[in-house]
């Protein structure tokens, strides 16, 4: 019961904040219901125990995919007007996908409707039960080397966007630090030994060595 | 009367126990910030010769100042609170909240004592993690919403520091998790028994110091204090906040340095573990675990962050990035390295 109406109530949440997103004409307040979707999916993952999931929604999406959004977003101003312009070009594509989305929803109520196991809810687990060491097994035994291709890939990608950004230009000064840690007193400072000047002193040596600067 | 009162504790029902443990922390979080702006200023106050807030209030005489940050609440309370009128008002007055909420959450899966930890869940570590990289969005927020060029240059300053450090400090982690085999902290904790030479700070030493170092850029903290750099950008992201919505900020900032504190004592130095497991007879107070040990590893770094404020000059952006991406990250994936032919070799704790 309680389960219930915690789910229709996050759901309700998600619902509007994913509304937020389309509708909100300022770029930052949209990005901010993202957020805010991701994390009551992430309240609704967690009500069908799948804890690591969910956990990890936030981590990678909330905590890192979204900030670097956001960035980019309040540096651009976006003129959401000259954007708005051509909208309804697509309509079409977006009434189609929208239709595909609610077919397939409708199509998940009947088949449950009809009583067809694969669409029934998960079984409770017991509390001792950890999904994250059940998911590590799986991922490091049965699916390594798809893992492992999907580690490269990234490493790849990483490869790539330094590689297009790097690029050697002219006259800029940055510091070495490794010189700088091997410098020595020598290179930086002349001791240059003098006498000591009085005031009724005879003129200085003619010889250079020791004259007052 | 006592076992009156722990019959009618055990008897209730487990939401009750947790609210009020929920309350017990979040006053006790609240209060040991009041007094680690306190305690700062007196250390810092000693370590450059001078004598730190002597003014308000004292206990018969004996701790001068101890109401000091009563006194600047209570301040800070009566203040108008400024809203620029070009300001985002929304996401302005959000933003002191979005920093505070991640601050508090996370001592929900920390543990205080061997049965004490509010939520004991098992992917504990994970909670910790997702919860700290959200409180970059207030700062990030509070920086944009403000419409002022400071405080969004200390926003981006800090937004680009944060996501950097966070990695290392993930790296880090990843180490104490190879070496206990848990997400739990209360089993991270457990993991390290049996004496001072089982804690990991021992055998995770590089990856001990990299936590600490990322654990200060974290927090904003100096050295690593640009996205408040005063001498450049004023008071970056909080410069147009006043009043109370400015105590949040301060509020958060000393909260997350309390959490970083424990979490440092908890993942490295065997959190309510006794230092004196093993050494003193096994019936002796000082050699059973307890909130005692845990609170004074925490003071120690909480200390520790004080000492870093008043030692070490600002370092320059470049510097920072530099630190993070080139030094810190390497020094973990080596240490990660090594550890795993630690545990292949059975070298250390891994015996058995």
């Amino acid at each position: 019961m309680l389960v219930q109406v915690l789910f229709y109530a996050f759901s309700a949440v998600l619902i509007a904040a994913a509304l937020g997103v389309v509708v909100t004409r300022n770029p930052v307040h949209s990005a901010m219901c993202l957020v805010l979707a991701f994390f009551t999916s992430a309240a609704i993952w967690l009500l069908i125990e799948a804890e690591f999931l969910a956990i990890v929604l936030v981590l990678v999406y909330v905590g890192a995919v979204m900030v670097l959004f956001l960035f980019v977003v309040m540096m651009l101003d976006i003129n959401v007007e000259e954007v708005k312009r051509g909208f309804t070009r697509y309509a079409w594509l977006g009434w189609l996908i929208a239709f595909l989305v609610i077919a397939q929803i409708v199509g998940v109520v009947w088949f449950r409707g009809l009583g067809i196991d694969a669409t029934q809810g998960a079984v409770p687990l017991p509390a001792d039960y950890s999904n994250t060491r059940e998911l590590g097994a799986v991922l490091y035994t049965q699916y390594v080397y798809p893992f492992e291709l999907a580690a490269v890939l990234l490493l790849l990608a990483i490869v790539a966007a330094i590689s297009l950004t790097m690029r050697r230009r002219p006259g800029l000064k940055a510091q070495d630090v490794a010189r700088q840690v091997a410098v020595r007193r020598e290179d930086r400072v002349r001791l240059v030994k003098m006498d000591a000047v009085t005031r009724d002193a005879p003129a200085p040596r003619q010889d250079g060595e020791g004259k007052a600067p | 009367m006592a076992a009156g009162v722990m019959e009618l504790w055990s008897g209730l029902p487990g939401y009750v126990r947790s609210t009020f443990w929920i309350l017990v922390v979040m006053v006790a979080v609240i209060l040991s910030v009041a007094f680690t702006t306190l305690w700062e200023r007196k250390v810092i106050g000693w370590m450059q010769l001078r004598k730190g807030p002597n003014r308000v209030g004292s206990i018969f005489g004996l701790v001068p100042g101890i109401f000091q940050p009563f006194a600047d609440v209570i301040k800070l309370l009566l203040k108008e609170v400024v809203v620029p009128s070009a300001a985002n008002k929304t996401l302005f007055r959000i933003a002191p909240a979005i920093t505070l909420v991640p601050a508090l959450a996370t001592w929900a899966v920390v543990p205080l004592d061997p049965e004490l930890v509010i939520a004991d869940i098992d992917a504990g570590l994970l909670y910790v993690l997702s919860l700290t990289s959200v409180g970059v969005y207030g700062v990030i927020l509070a920086g944009w919403a403000s419409n002022s060029k400071y405080a969004f240059l200390g926003a981006m300053r800090s937004a680009a520091q944060i996501v950097a450090y966070e990695i290392a400090m993930g790296f880090a982690l990843v180490g104490v998790v190879m070496a206990s085999g848990t997400l739990n902290l209360g089993d991270i904790v457990r993991a390290q028994g049996g004496g001072v030479s089982n804690w990991f700070a021992l055998w995770l030493f590089p990856l001990f110091i990299v936590y600490v170092i990322a654990g200060v850029a974290e927090t904003n903290r100096a050295p690593f204090d640009v996205a408040e750099g005063e001498s450049e950008i004023v008071a970056g992201f909080h410069v147009e906040y006043s009043g109370i919505s400015f105590a949040l900020f301060f509020l958060a900032e000393y909260a997350n340095m309390i959490l970083i504190s424990a979490l440092t004592a908890v993942l490295f130095l065997g959190g309510w573990l006794s230092p004196f497991e093993g050494v003193l007879p096994e019936g002796s107070w000082l050699a059973q675990p307890s909130f005692f040990w845990l609170f004074l590893k925490l003071f120690f770094f909480l200390t520790c962050f004080m000492w870093y404020r008043a030692t070490f000059p600002r370092y320059r952006y470049d510097q920072i990035m530099r630190l993070g991406w080139k030094v810190l990250i390497p020094v973990t994936l080596v240490w990660i390295t090594v550890e795993g032919l630690m545990v292949y070799f059975k070298v250390g704790p891994w015996k058995g």
